[in-house]
């Protein structure tokens, strides 16, 4: 069997890059070179001489059942070699990461627009389309449910945040959308006073809109039969072994015939954590006998991936006439739409971390998850913090307002540190340094006024669309704090698998270092390059394709592959470093105490040895694999919330600066500042990167990306009505890294990743707020939320 | 079907076409030329960028037959030489160097974008970068990097040295603060 081939060169690679640098470095990313010159392969990007191509049709309506579904039109169009439905799924016939409850393809019923119906493969994807275009499924319209707090029948807050009165009658919800109910998770976190008062009290109502993901590579992947029956799936994703495991079980075959590589990834954020084209792609090459490509376009991207949750909430915050917070409670809604994916983890995260970096002796929070006939939404990067920061950061805002206190006062007199305990009762073991990165954002200079002197247009709201002059403009400064969990969390087994080899290569010592951690731009492929370098003393380190043929890393997702396929990469270094000292020891017939590699070589620094590794391993190869775990967390009590959820805290913190035109609305983002401790940047180029990425992300979801749902259908799949920020929409941005090692850590890490994202949002809002002097309590912020029209 | 002649990337094609057909289609599925993406359809992102007799053209927006007789330049044909030996060009290797990309998806299309800019206006400003290039989207960078980038190779090419601090590398700064190390 051929492989696929990217035109003209071959992939996926073994990367080695030019580059050069340890831990702590610059590194430079090894498939930069390939990526600068149009050479790296990502899924889209596959090719393969006979291959056909696979096309989805999907369901026009958000709620229907399905009465029946001729293909005969479609089979017989030519061109067309398969027309697959429900029916030929071989195997489990619903998915899913955490709830199997997603049919692989429609079974009686469909439950959001655009979920699979049935495929077609054909020799042209407008063969293919055109057939899709030709099966004719009989729909009986449902009336949809599209609102979270309707499907649990909680419409009103005031029956869901009486905190004396426990809601878990869930009778009134609407007509259950799957058997077990509406209800995906209800998360209850309880500490301290369950009455509690306070002298200042300020209450607030808040929306988040669904965000997109927008990652700018469509789902893509080829799909080859192979000889013994099985399929090898190359495919853009997060997460291999957990694809593999989900389509092992469609296709009902063992783990050993279901191979995965990991296809070059356009970005990821969270929206390729769950299957998209996985499954499709490999029933059609297995009933076709020929390889299958299916690549998605924007529109049906938009269709084919989980959101980021949109949010409804209520919170009440009660403090001391001096400001210090006495209770939060919270009633926190997330729309799960159609399938369960990630919500139960998103709730988790949601009502866990749902009052923020601070201390409060009394916290009630309730967080629910529910089905809906809205798209799916699951993993998004924040995943359930972001929307709870634009709460409980516009809550303590108001709360300032309130006590007549600066912002930055109030958070940091209430910030948490090490030491303090979260309100699901985990004391924080490592350092937390919340108020300094606030201090430290304080500190740092504001941008000069804008309307000095001679009024460039394209430093005002609305640009060069020449809709002010400066009149009616305000400037607004505003700051939020985050804190999100690093990792997986709640008891569940996290580890990663790491492979390392050393051996001589051409007279040079090379290391090859082979995890199935998926890279989807944030640079993983350095950073382990970075670790075999400073642990084994080489320069050259192969990074090896990312695929199946090696125990799973756990998901790229959760801030963790740094932390924990790194630890797996460090660990998998030191056991076959200890064999190279132990070779070296033989050799020179005693025990170095200090011998260690450095240079291609064993050295000793108190005694004067030098051994070339060329020379102590010849043509020997060594070779260790080892599963690396974190420390174990703990599932939390149903009832109270309590127990060691999380592993690690990774904080960062906000202030933006914008300019609103109060007349049209128009907001333009002046300057981003964050401040982040990452424990130990082990890229720090890379660690800025995904701040500033993360940034814009934020920014995004604070003044312009929404995906608008009017009666559960998608208004906007596109990227001319889903707007995401553009350069220009992006400002420039300071930005100071702290160092604090988190002593459980790798290297004193701290995830990077979703922090910034979270910290960002809520920031532009206060300060649109600053601006204003509006409430403002839905994201993102349109012109008419500012001008009242 | 029609005919065209083009070259592209330095090599000239006669093909039969379809008169609808995207000159990014055309690329792609006839020529093989992969390194240009395609990231919207609609011609928001510009990850498909090409340069169609040296002016930087969304290709998804252009039809194959409107290249007949033209020059086109790919991602794939911007390096001088072949292979391993080839040399980057001082865009490509500033988007390299000053981490200006992650994932790589917009990339070949924003250096496509930069190194018409360049030519336009040798020594940009950060805001005249932002100008210029603000048909093309990046979901990973912020962009920050971005303009770095094609500061840097604005200054390589005009052979001095890149003056202003936006285009310097983040620093690493360990004597503002014993734990701040990065600044940006």
């Amino acid at each position: 069997m051929s492989t696929p081939t990217r035109t003209p060169t071959g992939a996926p690679e073994h990367l080695t890059g030019p580059g050069s640098g340890g831990v702590g470095d610059d590194a430079q990313r090894p498939d930069g070179v390939l990526k600068v010159r149009g050479e790296f392969a990502y899924g889209s990007d596959l090719w393969m001489a006979d291959m056909l191509w696979g096309v989805t049709l999907r369901s026009p309506h958000p709620y229907a059942r399905i009465r029946s579904v001729d293909t005969s039109a479609a089979l017989a169009t030519p061109g067309v070699s398969a027309v697959l439905t429900s029916d030929d799924v071989p195997g489990e016939k619903v998915y899913g990461l955490e709830l199997a409850d997603q049919p692989v393809l429609a079974l009686d019923v469909v439950r959001y627009q655009g979920e699979p119906v049935a495929l077609v493969a054909a020799d042209h994807p407008e063969t293919a389309r055109l057939a899709a275009g030709r099966i004719h499924v009989d729909y009986d319209v449902l009336e949809p449910v599209t609102d979270a707090r309707t499907a649990l029948g909680h419409p009103t807050w005031n029956q869901v945040h009486d905190s004396t009165a426990e809601v878990t009658e869930l009778s009134r919800e609407s007509a259950h959308l799957h058997p077990e109910g509406n209800l995906v998770r209800h998360l209850k976190v309880r500490t301290g006073d369950p009455a509690p008062t306070a002298d200042v009290v300020v209450v607030g109502e808040y929306e988040v809109g669904m965000q997109d993901q927008a990652f700018l590579g469509p789902e893509a992947g080829l799909a080859v039969p192979a000889e013994d029956g099985g399929v090898e799936l190359h495919v853009a994703t997060q997460w291999l072994h957990v694809d593999q495991k989900q389509i092992c079980a469609a296709l009902a075959l063992p783990p050993e015939q279901v191979r995965l590589t990991l296809a070059g990834v356009g970005g990821a954020f969270g929206g390729r954590e769950d299957l998209s084209m996985h499954v499709h792609a490999c029933l059609l090459a297995l009933r076709t006998g020929r390889p299958v490509k299916m690549s998605y376009n924007r529109e049906e991207s938009f269709f084919g991936h989980v959101h980021r949750h949109p949010a409804t909430m209520r919170y009440e915050h009660g403090a001391t006439r001096d400001g210090e917070l006495v209770y939060v409670k919270a009633a926190i809604y997330f729309d799960g739409g159609a399938y369960a994916s990630s919500t139960p983890a998103v709730v988790g995260n949601g009502g866990t971390m749902g009052i923020g970096p601070y201390v409060v002796p009394n916290v009630h929070v309730d967080c629910y998850g529910a089905y809906t006939n809205n798209p799916p939404c699951g993993a998004m990067r924040g995943f359930g913090s972001v929307q709870t920061a634009f709460a409980y950061e516009s809550q303590m805002d108001a709360l300032a307002a309130e006590l007549g206190m600066d912002p930055v006062e109030l958070r940091c007199r209430n910030a948490m540190e090490e030491g303090s305990a979260t309100p699901t009762g985990q004391v924080i073991d490592s350092p937390a340094p919340v108020a300094e990165l606030l201090r430290r954002l304080e500190a740092m200079p504001l941008p000069a006024a804008s309307g000095d002197g001679e009024v460039d247009l394209r430093d005002m709201p609305g640009g060069v669309s020449n809709t002010t002059h400066g009149e009616g403009v305000r400037r607004g400064v505003g700051y939020a704090v985050a804190y999100k969990n690093v990792a997986f969390s709640e008891g569940y087994d996290d580890h990663s698998t790491a492979r390392v080899r050393l051996e001589v290569v051409g007279g040079e010592p090379t290391a090859t270092v082979h995890t199935a951690a998926a890279e989807v731009g944030q640079g993983l492929v350095t950073v382990e390059q970075q670790i075999a370098r400073t642990e084994l003393g080489v320069e050259r380190v192969v990074v090896h394709p990312k695929d199946t043929s090696v125990g799973s890393a756990g998901s790229t997702s959760a801030s963790r592959q740094t932390y924990v396929t790194g630890g797996a990469v460090k660990a998998a270094c030191e056991k076959v470093r200890a064999q190279v000292v132990a070779r070296a020891e033989r050799l020179v017939g005693r025990t170095v105490p200090d011998l260690r590699l450095a240079g291609g070589a064993v050295v000793s620094d108190s005694e004067d040895i030098t051994v070339p590794l060329a020379d102590l391993l010849g043509d020997d190869v060594l070779e260790e694999t080892l599963e690396w775990r974190h420390r174990p967390t703990e599932a939390i009590d149903p009832e109270t919330g309590q127990g060691f959820a999380h592993v690690q805290y990774a904080f960062s913190a906000h202030r933006a600066v914008v300019d609103v035109d109060t007349e049209l609305g128009l907001v333009k983002v002046v300057e981003m500042a964050c401040t982040q401790d990452v424990g130990k940047a082990i890229n720090p180029q890379a660690v800025v990167g995904q701040i500033q990425g993360g940034t814009a992300q934020g920014l995004g979801l604070a003044v312009m990306e929404e995906i608008l749902i009017k009666d559960g259908k998608v208004r906007n799949p596109s990227f001319t009505d889903y707007l995401i920020p553009t350069i220009l929409d992006m400002p420039p941005m300071r930005i100071e890294v702290l160092e604090y090692a988190d002593p459980h850590a790798p290297y004193g890490l701290r995830g990077v990743g979703e922090a910034p994202n979270i910290s960002s949002g809520p920031a532009v809002l206060a300060a649109i707020r600053a601006a204003t002097g509006l409430p403002l309590t839905r994201v993102p912020v349109r012109p008419e939320h500012i001008t009242g029209t | 079907m029609t005919q065209i002649n083009v070259r592209v990337d330095g090599a000239s094609y006669t093909d039969d076409v379809e008169p609808r057909t995207l000159l990014v289609h055309y690329l792609r599925e006839q020529l093989g030329k992969v390194g240009t993406v395609v990231g919207c359809d609609t011609s928001n992102c510009g990850a498909c960028t090409v340069h169609l007799d040296g002016q930087a053209v969304k290709s998804c927006t252009v039809f194959a037959v409107q290249a007949d007789g033209c020059q086109v330049t790919t991602i794939e044909g911007v390096a001088s030489g072949e292979g391993e030996s080839a040399t980057l060009h001082p865009v490509q290797r500033a988007f390299h160097e000053m981490h200006g990309l992650q994932c790589g998806f917009c990339t070949p299309g924003m250096i496509m974008a930069s190194i018409d800019l360049l030519k336009e206006n040798p020594d940009p400003s950060d805001e005249e970068v932002r100008e210029g290039i603000e048909g093309n989207l990046c979901r990973c960078t912020g962009y920050q990097n971005i303009v770095r980038a094609v500061r840097q190779a604005a200054a390589e090419m005009s052979g001095k040295a890149a003056d202003d601090p936006q285009a310097e590398p983040a620093a690493v700064d360990t004597a503002a603060a014993d734990h701040v190390t990065a600044q940006a």
